[in-house]
């Protein structure tokens, strides 16, 4: 299950990911994080059944966490099974089955976006 | 043996016509020889369906009352050519709109009227005595409209080159989002499914010969802008009723950071009248090359990097220099076949008889680039050829003195044997005096990438390399990266003067 988890350094920094590594004994797997001096944002994966534990964690060295239920937003309808999303995913979401039609690998998915901006016809989006 | 078009459209009528897609078509020759695929097959249907940007519509809205010689006119925000006579106007698939920008544009205009949206119509005027009206607003329907002629000068491009960046910034291009270092592939068209990649001689394809454009029964105008058949990229000038068409088969697009576009669905019925048909027919995707083209060098001459065929590029990834790159269509093949079936359905329902070119196609055209008469100013014309360089392992102070003395803020470093080798400007020295540290020599302050440009290179190019990376001047280097100019932001101002008059 993937975590979203936002931390601001204002109060002093804090080694939050590697402390509720510590702390919980759950190995993270860091996705993606964009961090710099004043704010950060990481996307994590944890095993399911311990996403709770490491969300409680985390909020409790002052971070925001939101479970992430969901990849990118798929509109069928605006699809035309081009394709141009599918070399520039990172994770491998997105194939075609054996009749070019776009198949998507959801859990795959880490929200960098960059689909979003390569899709011609607007169909992906990010979840809210 | 040979087949008339009339025995064709016969066996059409009697609902006895053996009707293939292109895609179906190289395993019948390859079972039943060329003799017995003639024999057998009547038709065959092609289609594609893919980014058509040189498309657009001829609209008619009627008189107003009173009424109004429409000069300018715009449709949601977008604007539409009226130099027409009074009410007509034709809008353009690229033209964006003035107040959304590329989100929104002549494309999506058409799309929103084939779905049956109501759009805003604003058109200006001067008046004349016999048209008095200066202004109208009204919201139209797309049945409101007495004409809605859809009118593409450049369609079906019989195939498209594949695109690839070897630069290390992201691009977006026409070819879609192309990822640095060669990180990905894109390319466009539907291979052996392509209409005229099945009639490459155009002997079957010209003026007048019925055809699929986006859901509704259309007609080859002729021969398309930019037509070279002789180099394998014919085009072809196609109209149709925008009545009739399905937003199915046309679809708005936005290539981000290029702009808006059209996705076309086009499809020739090809009849089968001899065995030279039924060979051009039997192309397949491993047959039909295309050049990889570098989109990193922003010059009409792009280097090609390899040929690649159509099987590879569909394959999912292809090899460039022993490495495997992924591929990305922008073109859709499973809309592509669903244009060639239905199409194919039409024609075994009776609902399209075939016709011969009542005009052909010029199959021998090559295309020229535009005959310039005024040269673009070039880096060398405006470079600053006073340059003022140091060498790597001169002290810090020494590379401020030089600055001082040579009212500069760039100084680009060179080695022993006087090539490039990296950059200080007044930002670099001032940064190593105010923290003082290990830095000692020039060397260890200068920035080692350094963006430059060369004599020949148009002024345009340069100006976005200086905006895209944030920065004020550029080495001009040689052939073998010696400094022979630099040019600064200052420089650009002497094309006020002798260009810009």
């Amino acid at each position: 299950m993937k975590l979203l988890v936002n931390f601001s350094r204002g109060k002093g920094r804090k080694p939050i990911i590697a402390q509720a590594v510590r702390d919980t004994g759950v190995l993270i797997t860091v996705e993606r994080a964009v961090i710099d001096s004043s704010e950060g944002e990481a996307l994590i994966d944890v095993p399911d059944d311990q996403c709770r534990l490491v969300r409680d964690k985390m909020t409790s060295l002052g971070a925001d966490v939101r479970i992430l239920e969901h990849g990118i937003t798929f509109n069928e309808s605006e699809c035309v099974d081009c394709g141009a999303c599918i070399s520039i995913c990172p994770r491998d979401v997105f194939s075609f089955d054996d009749e070019f039609r776009l198949r998507l690998a959801e859990e795959r998915c880490i929200l960098c976006g960059k689909c979003v901006d390569a899709c011609p016809h607007d169909a992906l989006t990010m979840p809210l | 043996m040979r087949k008339s078009i009339d025995q064709i459209n016969e066996r059409i009528r009697d609902g006895n016509a053996r009707v293939v897609t292109a895609e179906e078509m190289p395993k019948i020759v390859a079972e039943l020889g060329e003799d017995g695929a003639l024999k057998e097959v009547d038709v065959v249907t092609t289609g594609t369906f893919g980014a058509m940007c040189s498309s657009g519509a001829f609209l008619n809205f009627g008189h107003a009352e009173p009424p109004i010689r429409m000069e300018r006119i715009w449709l949601n925000d977008v604007e539409a050519y009226g130099g027409l006579a009074a009410v007509d106007a034709y809008i353009g698939a690229t033209q964006q709109s003035e107040t959304r920008g590329e989100e929104y544009g002549g494309a999506h205009v058409i799309e929103d009227l084939v779905a049956g949206k109501a759009v805003s119509l604003r058109a200006i005027s001067k008046g004349t005595d016999c048209y008095p009206r200066r202004t109208i607003t009204t919201e139209l329907l797309l049945e409101h409209l007495n004409q809605a002629i859809m009118c593409n000068p450049r369609n079906a491009y019989q195939r498209y080159n594949a695109a690839v960046n070897t630069t290390d910034r992201t691009l977006h291009t026409y070819m879609g989002t192309l990822l640095p270092s060669s990180g990905n592939v894109t390319f466009s068209g539907a291979g052996l499914l392509n209409p005229i990649s099945n009639d490459p001689k155009l002997r079957l394809i010209g003026s007048g010969v019925p055809i699929f454009l986006c859901g509704a029964p259309g007609m080859v105008v002729g021969e398309g802008t930019q037509h070279s058949s002789a180099g394998g990229f014919s085009t072809l000038m196609v109209t149709g009723d925008l009545k009739q068409m399905s937003q199915d088969f046309l679809r708005a697009a936005t290539m981000t950071g290029y702009g808006v576009t059209l996705y076309v669905g086009l499809g020739v019925p090809l009849p089968v009248i001899d065995k030279e048909v039924v060979r051009a027919t039997a192309v397949r995707d491993e047959d039909i090359s295309v050049d990889l083209i570098d989109y990193g060098i922003p010059s009409r001459n792009r280097p090609a990097l390899r040929k690649v065929t159509y099987a590879e590029l569909r394959s999912g990834s292809i090899n460039l220099n022993g490495e495997e790159i992924r591929t990305s269509s922008l073109s859709s093949f499973r809309r592509a076949r669903q244009v060639a079936e239905t199409l194919k359905d039409w024609i075994k329902a009776g609902k399209m008889e075939l016709s011969l070119p009542t005009r052909s196609i010029d199959p021998k055209r090559v295309v020229r680039p535009m005959h310039e008469t005024v040269k673009t100013p070039r880096v060398l014309d405006i470079m600053d050829r006073n340059i003022v360089s140091i060498g790597e392992e001169e002290e810090i102070r020494t590379a401020a003195l030089k600055l001082l003395k040579g009212e500069t803020n760039h100084l680009p470093v060179v080695n022993s044997e006087g090539r490039l080798v990296g950059i200080v400007t007044t930002f670099d020295i001032s940064k190593a005096v105010a923290n003082p540290g290990k830095a000692n020599l020039v060397r260890d302050i200068m920035k080692k990438k350094v963006i430059t440009t060369t004599p020949d290179e148009s002024v345009d190019v340069a100006v976005r390399k200086l905006e895209q990376h944030n920065i004020s001047a550029l080495p001009v280097v040689d052939g073998n990266n010696h400094v022979v100019a630099i040019l600064t932001a200052i420089n650009l101002g002497k094309l006020f003067g002798r260009w810009l008059k």
